[in-house]
């Protein structure tokens, strides 16, 4: 369970985020819709303790972020490349990660195994560090980064910008797969209305830091998103 | 179209991020320009005198000319490490209706109003301008003289020009350039053949026919053209602005597992270290440093003001200590956002950063360990040393990273680069370094140098026992001041 308590973040005399209560029920996958600047990234920058906020707080499952770090054991997310470390190659830096979650090589291994039609032998055994990899292959490297460990709590930014048709069809499986075990909160912000219909069981559509829509997907979600989205 | 490139360069320097936190820094960057200018004209107007006074049996000019060779080599290696040569932006030009030529012209014309090309001018006009008041040379050959040394000077930045376009990324491919210079100079040396006097000649040449000055202008012309067209080929996106990749190369560090839950971090920094050009630079030159006893440890005069060589122990055994510990943890800049979302406690982060130092403290101590050949004060000096370090520079030097909010890109060389430096880097060096020199020094006053060694060492041993409690404090000032460091280090530096 996640709950955003009057949360807001302002800079300067600029509000850009401003939601009075907002909660994600654990096992949800969440949506997180909007156009440029409605405060997706800043949301999930809160959640994580990346930036303050100027007003209220986050719990997620019973801790308050910007207070104590026990949230992070539990918590996983890939926001943007600087997520990855660009001298290390993919597998040092899953087993790093790994490392971190207290997951042995093994186990790093098999979530690997499991998820090399993903990679589509791009990524594994290139001799390449992250550094001199593509947009996209560095996306689908942090992607399955944030899965080590069996998280908790999954958040994945913007994770089908850069990515090629047959990945993000693929992705959308793997998220799919997570939505479906009720241990798993995973929130996911888009663009892309579709992608996030598709995936999401809840869509919650922001606009200026506002939460302006917030809805159980169903066959009508999409209509209703896009003609809010058609100004 | 040079206009707008102007205007173009005056944003990219205003509107850069630094521009605000670096300002100290320019000023700083500014004197020191400053000084040397003044120092190059005063040489200038006392060249004449100076060279007078030592060999009056000579003209001044004519023992000008026969190092002209020999200065051409100064200015060309100090232009070779020292000089940034003027880039430009290209790839969004590409696309647009600007031609190529226009750009590249650009470029060179803008390296010509190097700081580097004023320095020398401000020595040879003033020194030609007094030859001629004092009736050495006429007007004429003066002038003569002046346009010549000018088109050497421009000979000069465009050779360098050329190198560093050439070589910059593949430094073995001087070696054979570096060859002819050792060979002509051991030429030189046995008597076989002077080079130097041929440049000498020449200039000699130049007194006589003033209008031969026009051959090193041409040469000068000649170096502008090649360059152009050396740039004009490299004007495509695939050519020049495609990022080299490197394979990566798989380094063994499983002996550091030892380390046990630190162990992931110091394999990482290992491998940062190993893999990035700016952090490698920094060990190279913590093992050059090891040397720097010899200059004190060999120099009586030294050995008579102790107090010297505590800086020198604190300095060798602590050099590493002090270039990696300085920008904690901006060495992270690129992935901190990870580091502080990632299951990592802050605590444990800033311990293994200790770890590593401590690790290099007691490498650099074995590796002055031959120095007890000076006698074993030396050995017992640098052990105090060693363990202030540790116990003591190191959290002082942790605990300032916290304030630390500047990028630092790991691939850049290190050499005169300034990035991630500020006021906190300057402000450290006194405490880490004279701290540990006046308390050995009032303690020597008061008792011995064994006593002193003994205060030295002991508070570091203190620092280390309490080094619990003191890392909780550390890590809560990180904690503290954690939005503003990701927020600093999300600001690409320019």
């Amino acid at each position: 369970m996640i709950e955003a308590i009057n949360l807001s973040k302002t800079y300067g005399s600029d509000t850009v985020l401003n939601i009075e209560y907002l909660s994600i029920p654990k096992g949800e996958s969440f949506g997180l819709v909007g156009n440029n600047g409605a405060g997706k990234t800043t949301f999930f920058s809160l959640l994580l303790d990346l930036i303050q906020p100027s007003t209220g707080h986050i719990m997620n499952h019973g801790v308050q972020v910007n207070i104590s770090e026990d949230w992070k054991p539990f918590t996983s997310a890939f926001i943007d490349e600087s997520f990855l470390i660009g001298y290390l190659t993919p597998e040092e830096y899953f087993y790093f990660i790994g490392d971190l979650r207290g997951q042995n090589k093994a186990d790093v291994d098999a979530l690997l195994d499991k998820h090399r039609e993903f990679f589509n032998d791009e990524i594994l055994n290139g001799k390449k560090y992250l550094r001199d990899l593509s947009k996209g292959n560095q996306k689908k490297v942090g992607i399955i980064a944030a899965l080590i460990g069996n998280p908790e709590v999954i958040i994945l930014d913007e994770p089908f910008a850069n990515l090629d048709p047959t990945t993000q069809i693929r992705l959308k499986r793997i998220i799919k797969e997570l939505a479906d075990d009720p241990e798993v909160t995973i929130l996911v912000s888009s663009h892309d209305l579709l992608h996030t219909v598709e995936v999401s069981n809840r869509i919650v559509a922001l606009h200026k830091g506002e939460v302006v829509k917030d809805i159980a997907t169903s066959e009508e979600t999409l209509k209703e998103l896009e003609a809010f989205f058609a100004v | 179209m040079f206009l707008h490139f102007l205007k173009l360069e005056w944003k990219a320097f205003t509107r850069s991020a630094s521009m605000g936190q670096e300002i100290a820094m320019r000023i700083f960057m500014g004197f020191l320009g400053l000084y040397f200018l003044v120092s190059c004209l005063a040489l200038g107007v006392g060249l004449y005198p100076i060279l007078h006074k030592l060999i009056p049996d000579q003209k001044p000019i004519h023992l000008v000319n026969s190092v002209v060779l020999l200065w051409i080599l100064m200015e060309l290696a100090l232009r070779f490490f020292m000089q940034t040569l003027p880039t430009m932006n290209i790839k969004p030009l590409m696309v647009l209706p600007v031609k190529r030529q226009t750009s590249i012209h650009f470029v060179l014309i803008k390296s010509i109003y190097s700081f580097y090309n004023t320095l020398s001018p401000l020595i040879f006009v003033p020194f030609a301008l007094i030859c001629v008041q004092k009736g050495d040379i006429s007007l004429s050959q003066a002038l003569g003289w002046m346009i010549a040394v000018t088109g050497i000077l421009l000979t000069v930045n465009f050779i360098n020009f050329l190198l560093k376009k050439k070589f910059a990324d593949d430094i073995k491919g001087l070696l054979p350039y570096l060859l002819v210079v050792l060979i002509l100079f051991g030429l030189e040396y046995f008597k076989i053949f002077s080079s130097s006097r041929v440049v000498a000649k020449g200039m000699e040449l130049v007194l006589q026919y003033p209008l031969l000055a026009i051959l090193p202008l041409l040469t000068a012309a000649g170096l502008y053209f090649w360059n152009f067209h050396t740039l004009k080929t490299k004007f495509y996106l695939d050519a020049s602005l495609k990022t080299k990749t490197q394979e990566a190369r798989a380094i063994n560090l499983s002996w550091a597992d030892r380390f046990g839950s630190l162990a992931p971090f110091i394999k990482l920094d290992l491998k940062m270290i190993i893999r990035n050009k700016r952090p490698r630079a920094t060990v190279i030159m913590s093992a050059i440093f090891l040397a720097y006893g010899l200059l004190f440890y060999t120099n009586k005069v030294y050995n008579d003001i102790p107090a010297f060589l505590v800086f020198v122990g604190v300095f060798m055994t602590g050099i590493f200590m002090i270039n990696f510990g300085q920008f904690i943890p901006a060495w992270d800049s690129g992935y901190y956002s990870l580091m502080m979302a990632q299951n990592i406690p802050l605590r444990e982060y800033l311990r293994s950063k200790a770890g590593l130092m401590y690790l290099s403290i007691v490498i650099l101590f074995l590796g002055t360990l031959p120095y007890a050949y000076f006698g074993i004060h030396v050995v017992l000096l640098n052990l105090a040393a060693a363990l202030y370090n540790a116990g003591i520079n190191i959290p002082v030097l942790l605990f300032a990273g916290s304030f630390n909010k500047k990028r630092i890109d790991l691939e850049k060389s290190v050499f005169m680069n300034y990035q991630g430096t500020g006021a906190t880097q300057w402000i450290m060096a006194l405490p880490t370094m004279i701290a540990p020199i006046l308390i050995w020094y009032i303690a020597y006053k008061l008792g011995n140098p064994t006593i002193a060694n003994l205060v030295l060492g002991g508070i570091g041993l203190a620092g280390l026992l309490f080094q619990g409690p003191i890392s909780n404090f550390i890590a809560l000032a990180y904690k503290e001041r954690k939005y503003r460091t990701i927020e600093g280090f999300k600001q690409q530096a320019s």
